[in-house]
């Protein structure tokens, strides 16, 4: 037959068609009414051959320009390990489905596990899914979770300082859920407390999502907000990605019910945008209304420690309309490599990387301060690795960004024409980040 | 005379003066299999006629409760927080929830133990 | 596969002062010890102390307690589970794309943007849809998405009466659940005796408040819909859309499409029907596609070709668009792979993929249905149902058969799914299987036909040999253990 995926010789089709008493592969089709048979072939190239898929393939990456990255907004150019793709491509790993039968699927859940386990203590929380798609959704699936548990309450208050992207998934999940977001307000880069408590006290309040670094670099202080906001029986939910919180206040110190994020951070590549990892972990009392699979431990006929799906009777496939999530196929093989990276690290590297990529950034902004062009936009707020930037007059984002293109560098995340943030990791160098001061001394 | 009502979803209410016990029927738990989970309201919360007040798991499947009589919650039967399999040794024993009745007419509407039993009997078939 | 479960956890290996990791050396002052104390983690995280050789050798021995589509014959049904080429994974991990950041601008990134076009384009053929996006991330989300144009749809003609989504008793769980999140209440629609939909039980209950009827063609029994013009006549008459559910497009791929068939709005499984692999779970992609006049629906951001031949973002999507369901265009990888399997196979190529793995479903069909019970007769497409053993005398059920193939080195198939049937087993053999493979199948299901009568425990009691047994489920679900903490705290009671 036509393919080497095909193993059908045309005495094979024959003989399996004696088998099914048909005379040809049409007959197999009789069912299908005439007039919705296609009787064409697709309108597509013909096959080819290996060395002109790669071929094809090249001649579009050479269509991508390589930039050094100090874009952020949810995206981090960490290194990766050679170690993780080395496993996570073990197609005993790759090629299995949702790990429906334990006993021959013990790699993935065991692997599954070990992420739980790292993530809960990561955030500082109980229990963590197996995964969500992206920090996106996982706080959209969060929000649900918090209208679910207030039972009649439908207010939703999200901070004007989380990342717009995850802001518009909220709302179009919203929009559908029939959920009302209303935006806290933010005053000089963070969160404005004053406004929340007032939105709080007008009451109906399900539930509070805000996000630590925010989307403009700095870390927010939550100090008080988890009494506040559990007074009015609201659940509090921080978006943060994953690897500074190897190093910040964890969203279980800070009081949070739920924390959720893009685990991207752990060293994923950037891959346009995907697959990246959505975590979400709770505290224990929020176990049976987690979304997602989960696995647990337990053991097995012949006395073995063995891991296994567990409390599915949440999920889809059973609960069907009633389902905590109808989320399915979650990110899989991604837990795998978050589990990688943070073994690999440990607790120890995880804390060198955050330091590497904030101390960059830290030099970055002090030596973009000295060019009289840019300077931080909220200077007495601290931040990690990512920090906001004000154009000075004469300038703009688009014609900084464009010189630093034609310099090599992707120069960050313009947010208008006077605004951007920008982001280091522990793979920008001292030539990378003098490239970028002296382009924009150069302007 | 009778003082144990049912729901055709399998609920009953044993009612005992202005109390009615509510829990799910021998048939029902028989069906579910090992109980690992009851969802219960909390105390003061109101429940409705006919309406969902919780759920109920077993491995492998799940279904709602529904109330058979309206009123306040009571009383909730804590046992079954640790121990939600007391379901599966004794379901009329262990009720789940204890509801102070609004409106003792709505028993009317519920099902007799005889019509239960062959509601039951029907639907084994 | 091992015969001997590996069990230990990375947490197990832990000796305090090893590390898995070098990192640059630190150039600049450490900014951490400049920020407020009050802002940071008072504990380290509970991580693994381990070397690199201890992690290599730790994951590769729990991969050896797995089974994958490299492993063996995996005829899960409706999960699609054919071979997954090598090559689109090569391709997959191009450093050109592992370092290109979603906001690269598009001048930047014009061959990714050209991959995810030309895919988008292909599948509109390949579905007889006018437009597709790829931002969503799995076949669920591609329900939610679809559902979600519909909705925005009738909110566009301020029609806002329609509540409800009409779902077939046979469906797969995510469309009930999809058709929930998307704010619809949710009507079940009855099958008939073949399995397939009761188009007088539809009818019944289409009308104004309807705003979608999610339908798998063929169903979940393997069943082509074959009433569906006039299942979709009724629909578009009573002012409702017909959503298709692509789990199970894999045996139209080259002989009929969703768009001809009538329906208005689909998705694709990318990792069933175009062989990108399921990663113990994800990540998938479930691409959405809608007929024409629905583009402007479609979530944002989407990708064009502009006039000059150029490809751009459209950050805000279409005029109506439905808005974000994902921060950047979704699993971008998982394109990479499916795009390779187009191109691969092309037209010529696609045209066999239906057929064939139609024909290998009624092969393996038509030599067991002597044994096994066959509740809706041929032809099926891709798939099939028994409703288990046809001599139910010796207490073996569908759990048994599919956890004795687990011993004799096959993946079990879907099992008491649909719902249709009490003892449902569900198998879905793909094209890329060859007739030896089938034959050591069939040979092994008819040996635990036998054995159901010689040696009833023996089946009852499997497996014996694969490297885990048979777990305690309620105790798990009773006393939930999910994370190492509580696996250590549960042990200290003991």
């Amino acid at each position: 037959m036509a393919s080497r995926y095909f193993p059908h010789t045309p005495d094979d089709v024959r003989r399996m068609l004696g088998v099914c008493g048909a005379s040809s592969l049409a007959d197999l089709y009789s069912d299908v009414p005439d007039s919705l048979l296609l009787n064409r072939s697709y309108d597509l190239p013909p096959s080819m051959s290996e060395p002109e898929v790669k071929a094809w393939f090249d001649a579009a990456f050479a269509r991508c320009t390589p930039l050094t990255c100090f874009a952020g907004a949810g995206a981090y150019d960490h290194y990766t390990p050679a170690v993780i793709p080395a496993i996570t491509s073990r197609s005993e790993f790759l090629t299995a489905y949702t790990p429906y039968q334990p006993e021959i699927s013990q790699g993935t859940l065991q692997y599954i596990f070990e992420y739980q386990s790292m993530m809960a203590s990561l955030t500082g929380l109980d229990v963590s899914n197996a995964s969500m798609y992206d920090g996106a959704t996982a706080t959209a699936e969060a929000m649900i979770m918090a209208v679910n548990a207030a039972r009649k309450k439908r207010r939703v208050l999200v901070s004007a300082t989380i990342n717009p992207a995850v802001a518009a998934v909220v709302n179009t999940y919203a929009r559908y859920q029939n959920i009302a977001v209303e935006v806290i307000p933010q005053h000089d880069g963070v969160t404005d407390r004053e406004a929340l408590r007032e939105m709080l006290g007008a009451g109906d309040v399900a539930g509070v999502i805000a996000q630590t670094p925010n989307y403009y670099g700095i870390i927010e202080d939550f100090d008080g907000w988890a009494d506040e906001i559990h007074a009015v029986k609201a659940l509090f939910i921080i978006n943060a990605p994953a690897l500074p919180l190897a190093v910040l206040k964890t969203p279980g110190e800070w009081g949070a019910d739920i924390a959720v994020g893009d685990a991207q951070s752990l060293g994923m590549p950037l891959s346009y945008g995907g697959p990246y990892l959505g975590y979400m972990t709770a505290r224990q009392s929020l176990i049976r209304k987690l979304p997602g699979r989960i696995v647990g431990a337990t053991t097995d006929d012949r006395g073995q420690r063995v891991f296994v799906l567990t409390l599915q009777a949440r999920e889809q496939h059973i609960r069907r309309e009633k389902a905590t999530s109808n989320i399915c196929s979650n990110q899989g093989i991604m837990t795998l490599h978050a589990a990688m990276y943070m073994a690999l690290m440990g607790a120890k590297g995880l804390r060198d990387v955050n330091s590497l990529s904030a101390s960059a950034a830290h030099e970055l902004a002090r030596r973009l301060e000295a060019t009289g062009k840019i300077k931080l936009s909220h200077p007495h707020k601290p931040f990690l690795n990512e920090f906001k930037v004000t154009i000075a007059d004469g300038y703009d984002t688009a014609g900084i960004l464009d010189a630093l293109r034609e310099a090599g560098i992707l120069g960050g995340v313009a947010i208008d024409e006077r605004e951007m943030i920008i982001a280091c990791t522990e793979t920008r160098t001292e030539a990378e980040i003098e490239l970028y001061v002296s382009t924009v001394n150069n302007l | 005379m009778t003082n144990v009502y049912y729901l055709p979803s399998h609920e009953y209410a044993r009612v005992e003066g202005e109390i009615a016990y509510i829990g799910i029927s021998k048939f029902a738990a028989e069906q579910l299999g090992n109980v690992v989970y009851v969802d219960m309201p909390e105390m003061d919360d109101d429940v409705v006629a006919g309406e969902e007040f919780g759920a109920i798991e077993s491995v492998k499947a799940a279904s709602d409760l529904f109330s058979p009589v309206s009123g306040a919650v009571v009383e909730i039967n804590e046992e079954l927080i640790d121990n939600p399999r007391l379901i599966n040794e004794d379901p009329e024993a262990h009720w789940i929830i204890k509801v102070e009745m609004s409106d003792k007419s709505e028993l009317e509407k519920l099902l007799s133990p005889e019509a239960y039993a062959k509601l039951c009997e029907s639907e084994k078939h | 596969m091992n015969r001997r479960l590996y069990d230990k956890l990375i947490f197990e290996h832990s000796h305090t002062g090893r590390h898995g990791c070098d990192l640059p050396r630190a150039i600049w002052p450490d900014a951490l010890a400049e920020l407020p104390g009050t802002l940071m983690r008072t504990e380290a995280p509970a991580l693994p102390e381990v070397d690199e050789p201890t992690v290599v050798r730790h994951y590769t021995n729990q991969s050896t307690n797995n089974f994958g589509v490299d492993t063996g014959f995996y005829p899960l049904g409706s999960c699609t589970m054919k071979y997954n080429p090598k090559l689109n994974d090569a391709l997959a991990s191009a450093p050109a794309i592992a370092g290109l950041h979603p906001h690269s601008p598009a001048c930047a990134a014009q061959g990714a943007l050209e991959i995810y076009w030309t895919l988008q384009r292909s599948l509109a053929e390949i579905g007889g849809m006018a437009e597709f996006t790829l931002n969503p991330f799995a076949g669920a989300h591609g329900e939610l998405t679809g559902l979600m144009v519909i909705h925005a749809w009738h909110d566009s003609r301020e029609d806002y009466g329609r509540t409800k989504v009409l779902v077939p008793d046979s469906a797969h769980g995510t469309n009930p659940a999809s058709a929930h999140i998307a704010g619809y209440e949710v009507v079940e629609v009855k099958s008939l005796a073949d399995g397939t939909i009761d188009v007088d039980d539809l009818r019944s209950k289409l009308g104004p408040d309807v705003a979608a009827v999610m339908m798998t063609n063929p169903n979940t029994v393997g069943m082509f819909e074959k009433n569906i013009p006039a299942i979709a006549e009724a629909v578009h008459a009573a002012g409702a859309l017909l959503y298709y559910d692509g789990a199970n497009l894999n045996p139209m791929v080259g002989m009929a499409r969703p768009g001809d068939m009538g329906f208005d709005v689909m998705h694709i499984n990318l990792h069933k029907t175009f062989s990108t692999p399921h990663g113990g779970g994800g990540p998938g992609a479930g691409p959405v596609g809608v007929r024409a006049g629905l583009e402007e629906f479609l979530p944002a951001p989407r990708v064009m070709k502009k006039a000059d031949g150029a490809f751009a973002i459209e950050e805000a999507g279409g005029s109506h668009s439905l808005g974000r369901i994902s921060s950047w265009l979704g699993n971008y990888t998982v394109f990479i792979r499916a795009l390779a399997y187009i191109l691969t196979l092309g037209a010529d190529g696609l045209a066999h993929v239906g057929p064939l793995a139609t024909l290998n479903a009624n092969y393996v069909m038509h030599s067991l249905d002597d044994l096994y019970l066959l509740p809706i007769p041929g032809p099926c497409k891709h798939e099939f149902v028994f409703d288990g053993l046809r001599d139910k005398s010796t207490g073996v059920t569908t759990l048994h058969i599919a956890k004795r193939l687990l011993d004799l080195g096959f993946h079990a198939p879907t099992i008491y799914f649909p719902l249709l049937f009490h003892e449902s087993l569900m198998i879905e053999p793909t094209e890329t299987e060859s007739i030896e493979t089938l034959d050591t199948f069939i040979e092994a299901m008819r040996r635990i036909a036998c054995e159901a009568v010689e040696n009833p425990e023996l089946v009852k009691s499997a497996p014996h040999d694969t490297p885990a047994g048979r777990a305690d489920d309620t105790e798990a679900a009773l006393h939930p253990v999910v994370t190492y903490a509580q696996y250590l705290a549960a042990n200290a009671h003991d």
